[in-house]
């Protein structure tokens, strides 16, 4: 075990590493200047227990309704050996719909190696026929770790180039669907994406066989016929690529980290609450929708215009506090030299609001 | 967001309370706004669930459906608030009035007033839009025919959740946007969309903070989400057991009561809400209306009408998707509304004109010097055309030449003549053309008087000109060419 290692299960304590999958892989993307969050999973950390530890637990609750329609519209595409998930797929690709392919599903068994041996050999073997390939077992490094992924995804093999297919159970309704989901979506491919070029760089195959146009297959309309759309996930894969490689240096992260921090989920949550302060985080409100410690951050940023958004907090010049904001705006001391601009607005805007207010304008 | 607005929600921070940034309501409220808080069944595709709707705090119905995954419910469900909802509308259109046209030589008619239906927030807006395109191709013969009020229904979703997309128009509003549009809070704009959060800011409980009372908001078990999203603990816990127990009821009795179970639960979901659409609505009320709502609620009322012409004539659904041209209308539509909303506002306020004070596109000064009664002679007959000279602290980012209004006076361009910065403040000559009758001596009050506070703005309230667009058979081919025979369904 290296110090790195050693100290990353300190800071965890004493439970196992919590498993990533492409869902928080995806999610680690969103702030990617936040240190606390690039420790916290580098290391492993059970977010949602220390979470809840510290008094603040996140709501990232999934309705049963959800699942079961989304487990129901999987299961239909995916019926009769993938005859029609594989027209629907080549005929978004423009590709002829080969008379038939091979299917092979790689889950099963919950054996690990094996499963990620049998992976290994099915998708970089010889071959350049048609070929769908379910739960494929697939890894990343993260964080200087080896992740596994099981996603229940599709790769398929059309034309010689291999092609990530996510179905997913949001609707596609006249050809647009709710963007957030497919912005979600489109991370998440780029995870697969990622970690299927992985596979076959290591077996000294082109990486570049994996396309980076992933096949999302929804439900068209209000009905469950589904239809298959092309989405570019290149920028996806470039942001992925710099925060993976960024928790790669985790060791440059951990140097500015207290060396006795730890965010051990069973500690006493006072001390805890002391400890994580101490690491630097960088709260914004959309963290609230991706990280389990969102409502700890925003209540410690509290005074800081930084829960107000980010275009709030740059309308007011990048002034991080508020009380500076309006003592800027009541021009009660002389900015810093930097600050004077901002300082110039704000008061200009402080004088006209107050005009505006009191009745005192044209 | 302008630094004016960011301003005051970093105050309504510190105070913990929110702050106005609006001095006058800039939208119409209805006598009677027909209220809607609508839940949908999560992973489905905008499948109903259950609607609370009505004119009054009083009159709320809850419609639900106790399967929403079934077709025939859905539709049912779909027939029941197309009662409700057309006999509201028809209420709309018992009495006309008058308009008149071509410079007075003309009237036409319009319905005196028009609907306005009111949802909890954007989302709201969006079941609306997506339940009228699920219902309005809708038939009531054929293979699946439903009831003939269901396409009906369809076709005024799509109207109201289309209006809803203009700005300016008060036809379908959602009530987090009309909150934020006057009232800025000290929490961020996603939070700004969860309604009683945005309550909680804007009229905190007796005792609490906006701050406390919105981190109480948050709490699903103590303030249930204002929807159409359910929150994922009651569907596991509440309402997936319940649907079951419907569906598994074997006797007559045993569905009667397991639906009214559900009715119970639906409602004990959707009630908070309710209330705090109506105090939304109080809170609105509360506020003087500004002096272009009526005009703006006049276009509503005139596509009210229209909308209401077309589907007597037997006129066909929206189709699903614009053809190049009708797009290229609507975009252009779209645009000058926000052009004119936007002056609009700022002339009705001056708080909003204040944003634009700091943009450095409007300006307040004194009037120092007046010429009321200047005339150019230079040209081909005498024109009236007074000067004034307006004094201003304000910086001044106008050049000479410019041409610029005044709230106070929209009729009159004050084209601009010098500039002249000194010490702290700004002295600016304006020449004044328009507003001021048709004779060579401008009537009292016309002309800015010395003393006067004018705000002088580039912003102009003025005719916007329409664009003109090829027929759709002569699309040109950079967009497509003429399109194929259009698909009927």
């Amino acid at each position: 075990m290296t110090s790195n290692e050693a100290r990353l299960a300190a800071i965890r304590g004493g439970g196992p590493a919590r498993r990533h999958n492409a869902r928080t892989i995806a999610a680690l993307t969103g702030n990617p200047g936040c240190t606390r969050r690039a420790v916290l999973d580098g290391a492993g950390v059970d977010k949602p227990a220390l979470a809840e530890r510290i008094g603040f637990p996140a709501r990232f609750g999934q309705s049963r309704f959800a699942i079961t329609r989304g487990n129901a519209f999987e299961a239909q595409v995916k019926a009769d050996g993938g005859t029609e998930l594989l027209r629907l797929v080549a005929e978004r690709l423009g590709v002829p719909v080969p008379d038939s392919a091979t299917w092979t599903d790689l889950g099963g068994a919950d054996d690990l190696p094996d499963r990620r041996d049998r992976s290994r050999a099915a998708l970089t073997a010889d071959g350049s026929g048609a070929a769908l390939f379910d739960h494929p077992l697939l890894a990343l490094d993260v964080g200087g770790r080896r992740v596994h992924l099981e996603p229940d995804l599709v790769a398929a093999r059309l034309a010689g180039r291999f092609h990530v297919v996510e179905i997913k159970s949001f609707p596609v309704i006249d050809g647009q669907a709710d963007p957030a989901k497919v912005s979600a979506a489109a991370i998440q491919s780029a995870v697969y994406v990622l970690a299927l070029r992985d596979l076959l760089a290591a077996a000294g195959r082109d990486a570049e066989l994996v396309s980076h146009e992933v096949v999302l297959v929804c439900p068209r309309d209000f009905a469950n016929q589904p239809v298959a759309s092309l989405v570019d996930v290149r920028k996806q894969l470039l942001v992925l690529r710099r925060q993976l490689d960024r928790m790669a240096r985790l060791d440059t992260l951990l140097a500015t980290v207290p060396a006795d921090f730890t965010a051990d989920p069973t500690a006493d949550p006072a001390a805890l609450r002391a400890a994580l302060s101490r690491v630097e985080a960088r709260y914004a409100p959309e963290c609230l929708a991706a990280c389990e410690l969102a409502y700890f951050c925003r209540h410690e940023a509290g005074g800081h215009t930084a829960v107000l958004g980010r275009p709030v907090r740059e309308a007011l010049g990048g002034v991080a506090s508020v009380a500076e904001v309006l003592a800027l705006a009541a021009g009660e001391h002389a900015p810093d030299p930097e600050r004077e601009e901002a300082a110039a607005l704000l008061r200009a805007a402080a004088r006209l609001r107050a005009d505006a207010l009191t009745g005192d304008a044209a | 967001m302008s630094t004016l607005r960011a301003l005051a929600k970093a105050q309504a921070l510190a105070a913990g309370r929110a702050q106005p940034v609006a001095t006058v309501r800039h939208l119409h409220l209805a006598q009677r706004p027909l209220v809607l808080v609508p839940l949908t069944l999560a992973g489905e595709a905008n499948a109903p669930l259950a609607v609370l709707v009505g004119a009054a705090p009083k009159r709320a119905r809850l419609l639900i459906v106790p399967q929403p995954r079934n077709r025939d419910q859905r539709f049912a469900f779909a027939a029941e608030l197309a009662g409700i909802l057309l006999d509201h509308l028809d209420g709309f259109r018992a009495v006309t009035e008058a308009v008149p046209v071509d410079r007075g030589r003309d009237v036409r008619h319009r319905y005196a007033d028009a609907p306005q239906l009111l949802v909890p927030n954007p989302a709201g807006v969006t079941f609306l839009r997506l339940f009228g395109r699920s219902t309005r191709f809708r038939r009531p013969d054929g293979e699946y025919p439903v009831h003939p009020s269901v396409p009906l229904l369809g076709r005024w979703l799509t109207f109201f959740a289309e209006r809803a997309e203009q700005p300016g128009s008060s036809a379908l509003l959602a009530m987090t946007d009309a909150l934020t549009l006057h009232w800025a809070t000290g929490q961020s704009a996603v939070e700004d969309l969860h309604l009683p959060a945005l309550l909680g800011w804007i009229d905190p409980p007796p005792g609490l903070t906006g701050a406390r009372a919105a981190a109480r908001a948050e709490d699903p078990s103590v303030c249930p989400p204002a929807g159409p999203a359910t929150d994922p603990g009651f569907d596991n816990d509440v309402l997936a057991p319940a649907m079951a127990r419907y569906a598994e009821a074997t006797d007559e009795a045993a569905r009667v009561e397991a639906y009214a179970e559900l009715e119970g639960l639906l409602r004990d979901q959707l009630a908070p809400t309710w209330e705090l659409m109506w105090r939304g609505v109080g809170l609105l009320r509360s506020l003087p209306a500004g002096a272009r709502v009526a005009v703006r609620w006049d276009g509503d009322k005139d596509a009210f009408t229209g909308y209401a012409e077309h589907v007597d004539a037997g006129g066909g659904p929206q189709p699903r998707r614009d053809g190049a041209v009708a797009a290229a209308q609507r975009l252009h539509r779209l645009e000058r509304a926000a052009a004119s909303y936007a002056v609009q506002r700022a002339y009705d306020d001056p708080l909003v004109m204040a944003e634009h004070r700091l943009a450095g596109e409007a300006f307040v000064g004194m009037v120092t010097l007046a010429d009321p009664k200047r005339v150019d002679d230079s040209g081909k007959r005498p024109v009236l055309r007074p000067r004034v000279q307006v004094v201003t602290t304000e910086p001044v980012a106008v050049p000479v030449g410019a041409t610029l209004w005044s709230p106070a006076r929209p009729g009159q361009k004050a084209r601009v003549v010098f500039v002249t910065p000194g010490d702290g403040k700004t002295e600016v000559v304006v020449e004044l053309s328009g507003g001021m009758g048709r004779g060579l001596t401008a009537p009292p009050g016309t002309v800015p008087e010395v003393g006067e506070r004018v705000c002088l703005t580039t912003l102009s309230d003025g005719y916007l000109p329409v664009a003109t667009f090829p027929a759709v058979d002569e699309t040109p081919w950079t967009h497509g060419g003429p399109p194929a025979e259009v698909d009927p369904a």
